[in-house]
């Protein structure tokens, strides 16, 4: 057990709590910096779409896991991010350009979401993202000046610092540094007043309130945030395609991301990308769970909707902290032991809330 | 004359999503969560009718009332094995596990009965009547006069039945009503599969116009739209919810020139966002039941 002794009031705020937490995330930084030395270009590809999948997951996380608003169609804001950033590479504008641009339009688009629901709760909020979800497919099909429609939209890989997008490993570190950019991002504006002011909604609306939270204009800046970082994992995916077609961006891949984060850990930033590593190997994992099942089953196409459904159904009844929650318990389980307890993390019993007035 | 059959037509629809959209209500009146799978549960009901029906050879009718059982049970289990374990936690937490089964359902769906659109005949099949040059199918009289029935039958039942009552005294108030001896947990499983067996006879009635596959589950995310514009917790709200959107649908398909291309997709989805917009309170609702900021 490690007990720090405080004797700053800047430690309260550290991104670091302290030498280990450097020590560690350091290494990390390292490793992640070292990797092309060892995998090749399919690994670098799976690992750059794990960090693609991450930056969107801290998009989201910050809506819902921080400020307790649930968006069931996030994928608009992928598509968002991914045509305005194809359009505006077609049209001429350099890489270092278009990224802020693609960002702002993101961070518009999320306020503009984000105003006329404000009013909405809980469930309503829910359907209410989801249809806008199912809209915004709709406009990428429709609006063929701008999408190219159901043709699709190639995206063209510019130079940039010299390098092609065509090099797995060049495309690799922009990905890291963009994901690395955005967790510092995230943790600062989450430590910031306006970050507490996001927990203090999540935990209580009318406490946040009280003390002076303006609930509308907040609610709206979280959509925004969380708008512009989906935007910008929305232009990396499109490097990634490399092809966009309306159809990428519909309701599975919505929920994609919310699987992401709730098997990650909602309201942890670590696990945005235990999530992202989870989602972005899912695949691999089903086709392994194929090869052992009987041929009868295994080569059915309803097995992946099934599995995923289970998968969050598991997660949601038995661990609805996550991986990061699971990580934590061993983590203590050790820098206690031998006096660990189970109640230590037992659900609290709660009673049902009422949204009746 | 075109106006009227396009109405005729829409009100037809417009049954369907009122009666997925009655599922909704119900369970949300009663526990205040939200199924979102219930367009699932209408699939589902969809491919057991044509496993009795279409595969063993059954009767209409009693393939119909069995299916309709079936789903019902199943509604029930439902309830009482996974979803009263996360009873009390975060609105979150429901709309994703509901979310997760609905992709469980569908995905077993697809494995047990495959991915090939499925058809079984039914006595409505193909036939049509005309009344003063409108031409109304047998089909969708089958809709309409089956949703008055069930309508009739469940006012019925929460007006009259001993256990109506005590599911509406659950649902104003699960504490008052677990004083006066009514069993809550009990009755809130019985309203899950009154609600699996509702959306099990949309799923029957409809199964004719759209054939059996797995897409069907998607008219669960428009009945979103007829619940909403009723009043979430209003019952006659949720049928009257539904045909307004089911016409609107209709209306919006045939004037598409007048309007914008690919209208007709959307329609369901624009009226409850401005709905949510402009009167979030819905047509029928009693009280103010969405909180405003």
């Amino acid at each position: 057990m490690r007990f720090i002794f405080k004797t700053k009031y800047s430690q309260d705020i550290n991104i670091a709590k302290h030498n280990g937490d450097r020590f560690w995330y350091s290494l990390l930084i390292l490793i992640m910096v070292a990797l092309p030395l060892v995998l090749d270009d399919f690994y670098l590809g799976e690992i750059s779409y794990i960090c693609i999948l991450s930056i969107a997951g801290i998009g989201l996380m910050i809506l819902s896991g921080y400020t307790g608003l649930a968006s069931l169609g996030h994928a608009a804001f992928l598509g968002v991010g991914a045509y305005t950033h194809a359009f505006l590479l077609t049209n001429g504008i350099p890489f270092y350009a278009s990224i802020p641009i693609v960002i702002v339009v993101s961070f518009l688009v999320g306020a503009a979401i984000g105003i006329p629901i404000l009013r909405l709760t809980g469930m309503y909020l829910a359907i209410a993202t989801l249809a806008l979800g199912f809209i915004a497919e709709h406009v990428f099909i429709k609006w063929e000046h701008f999408t190219g429609g159901n043709r699709g939209l190639p995206v063209p890989q510019p130079e940039f610092l010299g390098m092609s997008f065509y090099d797995s490993v060049f495309f690799y570190y922009v990905c890291l540094v963009f994901l690395i950019a955005a967790m510092f991002a995230a943790i600062n504006i989450l430590r910031s007043p306006t970050g507490r002011a996001f927990v203090a909604i999540r935990d209580s609306e009318i406490a946040a309130q009280s003390l002076g939270v303006n609930l509308g204009l907040y609610k709206a800046l979280s959509f925004a945030i969380s708008g512009a970082f989906t935007g910008l994992a929305g232009a990396l995916l499109a490097h990634y395609i490399g092809y966009l077609a309306p159809d990428i961006f519909n309701i599975f891949l919505s929920l994609t991301l919310l699987l992401l984060i709730v098997v990650g850990g909602m309201g942890s930033l670590h696990g945005t990308v235990f999530g992202a590593i989870f989602v972005g190997f899912l695949p691999q994992l089903i086709a392994i769970c194929r090869d052992y099942l009987p041929s009868s089953i295994g080569s059915q196409p309803g097995l992946e909707p099934m599995l995923f459904g289970l998968i969050l159904v598991f997660f949601i009844l038995y661990e609805p902290l996550g991986i990061y929650g699971r990580w934590m318990k061993i983590k203590l389980f050790f820098e206690l032991f031998p006096t660990y307890k189970r109640q230590t993390f037992k659900k609290q019993k709660v009673f049902t809330k009422s949204d009746r007035v | 004359m075109q106006l009227i059959q396009l109405i005729i037509d829409g009100v037809a629809s417009g049954c369907i999503y009122g009666l997925v959209a009655l599922g909704f209500v119900l369970i949300y009146k009663a526990t205040e969560t939200i199924n979102f799978a219930q367009g699932d549960i209408l699939m589902l009901g969809a491919f057991v009718a044509y496993s009795l029906i279409g595969i063993i050879g059954m009767d209409y009718l009693t393939g119909f009332a069995l299916t309709v059982l079936i789903i019902a049970v199943f509604g029930f289990f439902l309830d009482a094995v996974v979803v009263r374990q996360i009873i009390g936690q975060p609105a979150f937490a429901t709309v994703m596990l509901t979310i997760g089964l609905g992709f469980i359902f569908r995905g077993f769906a697809s494995i047990y009965w495959g991915t090939d659109i499925f058809s079984f005949s039914t006595p409505f099949s193909g036939k049509i009547t005309e009344f003063n040059g409108l031409i109304i199918s047998y089909v969708n009289l089958s809709i309409i006069v089956g949703t008055a029935i069930l309508m009739s039958a469940l006012y019925f039942f929460f007006t009259f039945s001993k256990i109506g009552v005590a599911m509406r005294a659950s649902s104003e108030n699960q504490l008052a009503a677990y004083y006066m001896g009514i069993p809550v947990k009990f009755i809130f499983s019985l309203i899950w599969s009154i609600s699996a067996g509702v959306a099990a006879v949309a799923g029957v009635l409809l199964a004719p116009i759209t054939l059996v596959d797995t897409s069907i589950s998607l008219i669960g995310l428009k009945a979103f739209a007829a619940a909403v514009l009723g009043g979430f917790g209003s019952i006659p709200g949720a049928i009257v919810g539904g045909i307004i959107i089911g016409i609107v649908e209709q209306l919006c398909g045939t004037y598409e020139n007048y309007l914008f291309e690919g209208v007709r997709e959307i329609s369901a989805y624009l009226v409850l966002i401005l709905t949510l917009i402009i009167y979030p309170r819905g047509l029928f609702s009693d009280k103010a039941e969405v909180k405003k900021v």
